[in-house]
């Protein structure tokens, strides 16, 4: 019961984090503001409902198929951000600014 | 109160709606593609909420690793080469008005004419599901029961492909592009891991959703990153092997289709004591068929070597 | 547990669909491929949430896939974009 509350609670604050990216994708001023905010709320986000989910796994395999999940996510979203990040950054130095 | 599960439903299903509107309707191609990407995603959770994680294998392999991958191309093409639109004769339109009309009745009409309370075919597939040498029945019904439909959907892909060798040629001449030292570290990491999680994939298939169509979009992606990165360049020399991947697949289903038949039984009837060993053989070779084929649709040209002349014009 | 997890999924949905005005507005292509790459990541949190809430452990194979082809899109979109610059 205990382990039930307290992967809710972990699943329910990974989705607080993936409302404040969407915020922070909504609100912030340019787009490398945008790619910070996005990048580590969505990171932590999913770090904190896969633990969740992980909690409430019924066999030691799905367990070790949500750790493959959050490495695959953790690390191709850390390369799709830094592969996004040099590419605003070119198309800035080619615009002249 | 409403059930928050049904709310859930609810709101997936309007938000598919509203991205298919929005799809159509937005100005920027580019934002069009984005949003067609996320419509694709959608669609696989709306395929997970119908429990046919078969199907949203499917989506999720063929609507985030390729369709994407090829609509950017695509409108990379008309950038580089924008060219006037062909006005289309009147009677064009006509013809394809009253076709897509007859199509649309014609659903309608089956979709009527269905009792809604049928029983369908779940219990003849349950109670077969002993003979059919698997124990996945979505992949008992498409590579036993209607193995034939399957084989047609195979043969469509070579034929794609086949078109698309013969309108375009060339090799790629471009240089390779920068991506960096960290997307190389990255590469290294997740292109045996995709081909891990494919082959995974194809081996599940007999017992869980998964097989050959899920394995072989998954190994794609393979493909596609390596032509992205020019880690690795089609050359002519290479289209025997390419040809012979596009066939493998309709090859092998069709001979073992033929091969089984005789001595009282018909094409696709396997017998049951070697079902599960042929409908592997068949799932294997298909998956690379599969494979290699959306890659090379993806890299969209036969690799002939140009003439020279040809190409400075 | 099963009604709380159906809320926290109706709150993610809503999140990626508050992120596709950001897709509507652009105006830049790398935000709008950075927000499809967000509800990349919402969409495996969401199957992952529901593999619990349908009790369907496959679902963990299709975020599974999600996870692993999320990059490819976006790795073509950096590839072009820096033919277009070149």
């Amino acid at each position: 019961m205990l382990l039930d509350l307290l992967a809710l609670a972990l699943i329910a604050v990974g989705a607080f984090f993936f409302v404040a990216g969407t915020i922070g994708l909504l609100r912030f001023p340019d787009t490398l503001c945008r790619l910070h905010a996005l990048t580590k709320a969505d990171g932590l986000g999913l770090g904190l409902t896969c633990l969740g989910v992980a909690l409430l796994a019924g066999t030691a395999g799905e367990v070790v198929r949500i750790v493959l999940i959050w490495f695959f996510v953790a690390t191709s979203s850390a390369v799709c951000g830094h592969l996004i990040a040099r590419h605003v950054r070119r198309a800035a130095n080619a615009g002249g600014r | 109160m409403v059930e928050p599960l049904l709310l859930f439903d609810a709101l997936l299903g309007l938000a598919i709606a509203a991205l298919a509107v929005a799809v159509l309707t937005v100005h920027d191609r580019f934002a069009m593609i984005v949003l067609f990407i996320v419509f694709g995603l959608m669609s696989a959770l709306a395929w997970v909420r119908l429990s046919a994680p078969d199907v949203a294998l499917a989506e999720a392999a063929i609507g985030t690793g390729l369709t994407g991958a090829l609509l950017l191309t695509t409108l990379h093409h008309i950038r580089a080469a924008p060219a006037a639109p062909v006005p289309v004769p009147g009677g064009v339109v006509v013809a394809n008005l009253g076709l897509c009309a007859l199509i649309f009745g014609g659903l309608a009409f089956a979709f009527l004419l269905t009792p809604l309370q049928a029983p369908g075919l779940a219990p003849a597939v349950a109670q077969n599901m002993a003979a059919s040498g698997v124990g996945h029945p979505v992949t008992a019904v498409l590579l036993n029961f209607r193995a034939y439909d399957t084989l047609m959907e195979v043969v469509v892909l070579l034929a794609a492909i086949v078109a698309v060798w013969m309108v375009e040629r060339g090799t790629v001449q471009a240089p390779a592009p920068v991506l960096g030292e960290i997307y190389r570290g990255f590469s290294r990491l997740a292109l045996p891991a995709i081909v891990v999680i494919g082959s995974y994939l194809l081996w599940v298939g007999a017992q869980a959703p998964g097989g050959a169509f899920q394995g072989g979009a998954v190994l794609a992606a393979v493909g596609l990153l390596l032509l992205l990165g020019r880690l690795y360049r089609p050359q002519p020399a290479h289209r025997p092997f390419a040809r012979a991947g596009f066939v493998l697949g309709t090859a092998v289903f069709a001979g073992v289709a033929l091969l089984v038949a005789g001595g009282g039984r018909l094409p696709f009837e396997y017998p049951a004591a070697h079902a599960k060993t042929l409908i592997l053989l068949i799932e294997g070779m298909v998956t690379i068929s599969i494979a290699v084929t959306l890659a090379a649709l993806f890299h969209g040209r036969e690799p002939e070597a140009v003439p020279v002349s040809e190409k400075s014009e | 547990m099963i009604t709380a997890l159906s809320i926290i999924l109706i709150v993610l949905l809503v999140s990626i669909l508050g992120g596709l005005i950001r897709v509507l507005r652009g105006p830049e292509p790398a935000e709008r491929m950075l927000a499809a790459q967000l509800f990349g990541t919402a969409s495996v949190a969401m199957l992952l949430i529901l593999s619990r809430v349908m009790a369907m452990p496959a679902l963990l194979d299709v975020a599974l896939v999600f996870a692993l082809l999320a990059a490819v899109t976006l790795v073509c979109f950096v590839v072009l974009a820096a033919k277009e610059g070149r």
